[in-house]
């Protein structure tokens, strides 16, 4: 079993490596992160936070729109591309099962997700830290990001295979990506803003609104940064309800969300008949 | 002897179109089977009810004894689809390698793998930059990693050469001698005739024959063609002999039924001194298949 997943996961990775996604993920992560650190540390005297703390902030909400864009392009084509090629039912015929071909998938492009992720930050931290030395005490506030941003990008790569299998089509599960983190990323926010400020302070911003961020994985993902940063002070807009929830509530949302996306992926996967 | 392959009543329907119906058929270790039939007569859907690709309506299958899709059958099936395709962005090697690991094989053969199919010196490259026939050839050697059982090949020699033809029917004979068993579809008839031990005719969703050439040739009843050259002169003695047969340029046609070819051959003997030639034209592979495969209405 295990055997079979890292084979599948050698191979994803060979193709990734090929097809310049690699690069690109790396690239991306790291141009965006250095810009941001460049950006966003100069208020940071002002706030009395380090300024890694601030950083982490900055690439806090750089992530929630970031990783999960990366991680849907790097999974759409998952199944369906398989499916165009035609090299699904030939792989479908060797004694391998469903749930350890996408599995094998899972793990190449979360680690290279994870090899991008640690790049980025990595960077941002490096430049900070050389400015100001004292910056170091944040690192336990970007290693905490960069886990989170793993199971982030994780949650997302499993939506992703499910617009894949759903889809069947390489160009309907591109277009179903990119809808679907609109969606769950930027008119979902905007959705409950607009809520909150149309309820006034009503049962909907006392009872609705923290489960609703809950049951969002990038909502979740920023409430968790946001609550544990040192410097909340540097938290704002949605943030700002960091500490209305508890931290384990949106720990357990984040750490649950892969595991409920890969499933149901591996659900609709059964379903494709090549 | 157990067989390698039983299918017994198979029905598969589409939508409402019946793709199979009623399908029974056994294939034995080492047994060559030609699966024949025109585009949609159900030869493809069969093999992907087989490999457990897709499920049927009813009717049963064994492989080895044990149901199609199962991860035991699946590890004695191998399958060569018509097209292989693979990622463009893999060398053959890579792509060999992932489908040993798969099956648990060793993946230290993989170069001895390739060099039995002639692919060894374009291993490290990609897929991408491949000719159809070396795409085939990579499908080839995937389809005999690990000693299966059952082989099937879905036009397996479409693209490739006439030598590699050759070289891949050697190969077959060489795996038949071992033990395994091959259902292959084709529509190169002459080579399929050369080189299998039985035919299926599929139309329609039906079996409509199954036996070795000569078996099907005489179930199909077609009428032999003789030509016969008369010596000069004696043309109109010959059509005398003859009332049913044609003349056409320098050679009188007759044709006769496979009982009658005996008593046929008999009455031109009887007119020896007055032929110079005589050709004897069994029904071609083509004539008996098309007598098969008819399909409805004409």
């Amino acid at each position: 079993m295990i055997a079979r997943i890292l084979a599948t996961a050698t191979t994803e990775i060979h193709i990734a490596r090929r097809n310049r996604w690699v690069l690109i993920a790396v690239l991306l992560m790291v141009v965006f992160s250095l810009v941001l650190s460049a950006a966003g540390s100069a208020p940071s005297g002002a706030l009395g936070a380090d300024r890694l703390s601030v950083v982490v902030a900055s690439l806090t909400s750089l992530s929630v729109y970031l990783v999960p864009l990366v991680a849907l392009l790097m999974s759409f084509d998952a199944v369906a591309g398989e499916v165009e090629r035609g090299t699904l039912p030939l792989v479908l015929t060797y004694p391998v099962a469903r749930w350890e071909v996408l599995a094998g998938k899972f793990v190449a492009h979360t680690a290279i997700l994870f090899t991008a992720i640690l790049a980025g930050y990595g960077a941002a931290a490096a430049v900070t830290i050389l400015a100001d030395p004292a910056a170091v005490s944040g690192l336990g506030a970007l290693w905490t990001l960069t886990w989170t941003s793993t199971l982030l990008g994780g949650t997302f790569l499993g939506i992703g295979y499910a617009a894949s299998a759903t889809a069947r089509r390489v160009s309907g599960a591109a277009g179903l990506a990119i809808g679907l983190w609109l969606g769950l990323v930027v008119l979902y926010d905007l959705g409950l803003l607009a809520a909150v400020v149309a309820d006034d302070g009503g049962a909907f911003t006392t009872r609705v609104f923290p489960v609703a961020l809950l049951a969002n994985p990038a909502d979740a993902f920023r409430l968790f940064n946001l609550s544990a940063l040192s410097a909340t002070p540097v938290a704002s807009g949605v943030g700002g309800a960091a500490n209305a929830v508890p931290q384990w509530q949106s720990l357990a949302s984040i750490l649950i969300w892969p595991l409920v996306s890969l499933s149901f992926a591996t659900l609709l996967f059964r379903k494709v008949e090549p | 002897m157990t067989s390698t392959l039983t299918i017994s009543r198979l029905t598969k329907t589409f939508d409402g179109v019946k793709a199979l119906s009623d399908v029974s058929l056994r294939v034995d270790p080492g047994e060559r089977v030609a699966l024949l039939g025109h585009n949609g007569a159900g030869k493809s859907t069969m093999m992907k009810i087989i490999l457990g690709l897709i499920a049927p309506d009813s009717g049963d299958i064994a492989i080895c004894g044990v149901r199609p899709g199962d991860a035991a059958a699946r590890s004695r099936v191998a399958y060569l689809p018509e097209n292989a395709v693979f990622h463009p962005a893999l060398t053959g090697l890579e792509q060999i390698s992932y489908y040993m690991r798969l099956r648990g094989v060793a993946v230290s053969g993989a170069m001895d793998l390739l060099d039995r199919v002639g692919l060894a010196h374009a291993a490290k490259r990609r897929i991408g930059t491949y000719s159809k026939g070396m795409r085939q050839r990579v499908g080839l050697a995937q389809a005999l990693i690990g000693q299966p059982t059952l082989l099937i090949l879905d036009e397996p020699t479409s693209g490739l050469d006439p030598v590699s033809r050759r070289d891949f029917y050697d190969l077959l004979d060489t795996l038949a001698a071992e033990g395994a068993a091959f259902l292959l579809s084709s529509h190169a008839l002459t080579e399929v005739e050369a080189r299998t031990d039985r035919l299926l005719i599929l139309s329609g969703g039906r079996m409509v024959a199954e036996g070795s050439l000569p078996e099907l040739r005489h179930a199909a009843a077609l009428p032999v063609a003789m030509h016969i050259r008369a010596m000069n002169g004696y043309a109109p003695d010959i059509m005398a002999a003859f009332p049913g047969a044609i003349r056409a340029n320098d050679a009188i046609h007759l044709t006769c039924t496979q009982d009658e070819k005996l008593a046929t051959l008999a009455t031109i003997s009887a007119l020896q001194g007055k032929v110079s030639d005589l050709d004897v034209i069994p029904p071609s592979l083509e004539d008996i298949y098309s007598h098969f495969s008819r399909r409805d209405g004409q």
